[in-house]
């Protein structure tokens, strides 16, 4: 019984950490809280379940396509909106208080639009197919869904660590202005950044209505509370932490239901950041990106 | 005219009690921002405020007067308790730590079998009434500036500008810190007091994440340099849903649209002297002319 519930953690964590990859990019590299990423999450999400049901595109293409979408709106967003408070310097808060302003009007705005109830991916759409491991069952899906987030992680990891793109992000987080002195587009990055981050919230919330196969206006807003708990668990701003504050959060979250009761689930997440932040702000993970605080 | 005004009463009554409510919610997170604390439990504390007035009036027959101060000090202790280990956190840290202390408090509140569950409370009796709001919350602005002007918010401002320096003039940080952040809450709890007894029923999710964000909007929105812009930004953000009537589903769209712009535009807020007194000063300079 066991095994099976830590295969089901590992597809929530696995999405929880793509998610919360975006959100701890964002705040790594721009230095702003992304309020707004739950509702991108939530657009991604019906971008692919249009695309599937109005042009019939295959599920890997809608994805990708999603993905796309995601980034744009992401894109859009720094572009409108984030940037004139940068070029004025506004105190960390501002910007927050701004992603919020869009996090309510996307949300709105997909209300009018698409309905408030819930949406589900066409009949036949989700492959069925499962598979049993001795006594344990995986189906397709979940196998997709892991799959999809590893590879995402893998290549954001690789870009970071090994490319000349990733030490100038990493560059920019350290200081942006010591970046820029040093040739950098900083700007260009910040944009790129939030293309690649909002991209990242988009396929999580394929993959999280593909999973649940129900998509809503309001799947958001939980999504980014625990999307702030993952990265508070693994320290924000820290990427190796938000894949493993996303996979520890899955497993606490799927023990929790499955030993102590489905009641305290989303307690969970909330319970962990409390405490952690009162043993070790800092995060799972120790070194911390002071320099907007 | 008295008709008419009857009418207006019957129909927006809730909307003016919102208003007095909200404008007190807005200064309740004014107190920890003007010591420079992002704290996000005010929801939270206003929530404990509310089920402990709204208990108080359902279970016992002590006066309303008492229930609210019950619904005040409950707050304050919970926040006297949390705020000492957590306002070793500053910026963001605490924004996140007490945002977590708001959702656990709304899960504990929705598990337990005292407070109704996720049904909440019902049939709270109506005891607000429109006299009792004002009073409470000429009372808070009252407080409040003369606070101020005191040596406690010399303190809070010496802090928000420059923690370390503060410190260094002798000024016991930690515990400022945490007057501010009690302050906060005893509003926030009186506020919820009043707020659950007119509305007949109150739940857990009256108090959520939302409701905490939709707080610090108000007041960032009117501006947090002084007492004026918390209650201007709430009254205003209380009633453009009401004014926004006619876009139907889109007015949340239109008041987020607002809330950017507001960001974007004004950067201190609707309420800005120093704004105020430099357009003053041009038409000034204009008629002189």
């Amino acid at each position: 019984m066991l095994e099976q519930q830590l295969i089901n953690a590992l597809s929530l964590g696995s999405v929880y950490a793509l998610f919360a990859l975006g959100f701890t990019l964002i705040f790594g590299v721009l230095g702003v809280i992304n309020l707004s990423h739950g509702a991108i999450f939530m657009l991604g999400s019906y971008a692919a379940l249009l695309l599937v049901d109005k042009l019939a595109l295959p599920l890997w293409l809608a994805l990708l396509a999603a993905m796309l979408v995601a980034g744009v709106i992401g894109f859009v967003v720094d572009y409108l909106i984030l940037k004139p408070l940068r070029a004025r310097n506004a105190p960390h808060l501002i910007p927050m208080i701004a992603t919020i302003g869009v996090a309510i009007m996307l949300t709105n705005l997909a209300q009018g639009l698409f309905g408030a109830e819930n949406k589900r991916f066409p009949f036949g759409t989700i492959p069925e197919e499962s598979f049993n491991v001795g006594h344990l069952h995986v189906t397709a899906l979940q196998l997709g869904i892991i799959g999809i987030s590893v590879v995402l992680m893998i290549v954001l990891l690789a870009v970071m660590r090994r490319t000349q793109l990733g030490r100038a992000l990493r560059a920019i987080a350290e200081s942006p202005k010591a970046a820029y002195l040093l040739g950098i587009n900083v700007e260009g990055l910040f944009y790129l950044t939030s293309f690649a981050a909002a991209a990242l919230g988009g396929a999580a919330g394929v993959l999280v209505g593909l999973s649940f196969n129900a998509i809503s206006p309001f799947m958001g807003q939980p999504m980014l509370h625990k999307g702030i708990a993952v990265i508070i668990l693994g320290g924000m701003g820290d990427i190796r932490g938000a894949m493993i504050g996303g996979l520890f959060l899955g497993f606490a979250e799927v023990l929790t239901v499955a030993y102590i009761s489905s009641d305290f689930r989303d307690a969970v997440a909330f319970g962990l950041l409390f405490l952690i932040l009162l043993i070790k702000p800092s995060g799972m993970f120790g070194k911390v990106l002071e320099r907007k605080a | 005219m008295l008709e008419w005004w009857e009418g207006f009463w019957a129909t927006y009554n809730a909307v003016i009690y919102g208003i007095g409510v909200n404008a007190m919610l807005a200064l309740s997170i004014y107190v920890t921002l003007s010591c420079g604390l992002l704290s996000l439990a005010n929801a939270a504390f206003m929530g404990i405020g509310a089920y402990t007035a709204a208990m108080i009036s359902m279970q016992t027959a002590l006066p309303f007067p008492l229930a609210l101060a019950a619904g005040a000090l409950l707050p304050a202790l919970v926040a006297l308790i949390i705020g000492i280990p957590t306002l070793r956190l500053s910026g963001v840290y605490l924004a996140m730590a007490t945002l977590g202390f708001g959702e656990v408090v709304r899960v504990i509140v929705l598990n337990m079998e005292i407070t109704g569950g996720p049904m909440g409370l019902n049939g709270i009796p109506l005891k607000t009434e429109f006299w009792h709001i004002a009073l409470l919350l000429a009372a808070t602005l009252y407080f409040l500036a003369r606070v101020r002007r005191s040596k406690i918010g010399r303190a809070f401002e010496a802090i928000k500008a420059d923690e370390v320096a503060a410190r260094l003039m002798g000024v016991n940080v930690p515990a400022y810190k945490l007057l501010a952040f009690v302050i906060g809450a005893a509003i926030a709890g009186i506020a919820g007091g009043l707020n659950a007894h007119y509305t007949f029923t109150i739940g857990p999710n009256n108090y959520a994440f939302e409701n905490a964000v939709e707080i610090l909007t108000m007041a960032v929105f009117g501006g947090i340099g002084n007492l004026i812009g918390p209650s201007i930004g709430a009254t205003i953000l209380t009633l453009l849903p009401e004014v926004l009537r006619y876009f139907k589903e889109f007015r949340l769209a239109i008041n987020g649209l607002i809330l950017i712009l507001v960001v974007l535009y004004l950067p201190n807020g609707i309420w800005d002297p120093r704004r105020i007194q430099a357009f003053r000063q041009r038409r000034q300079a204009r008629k002189e002319r």
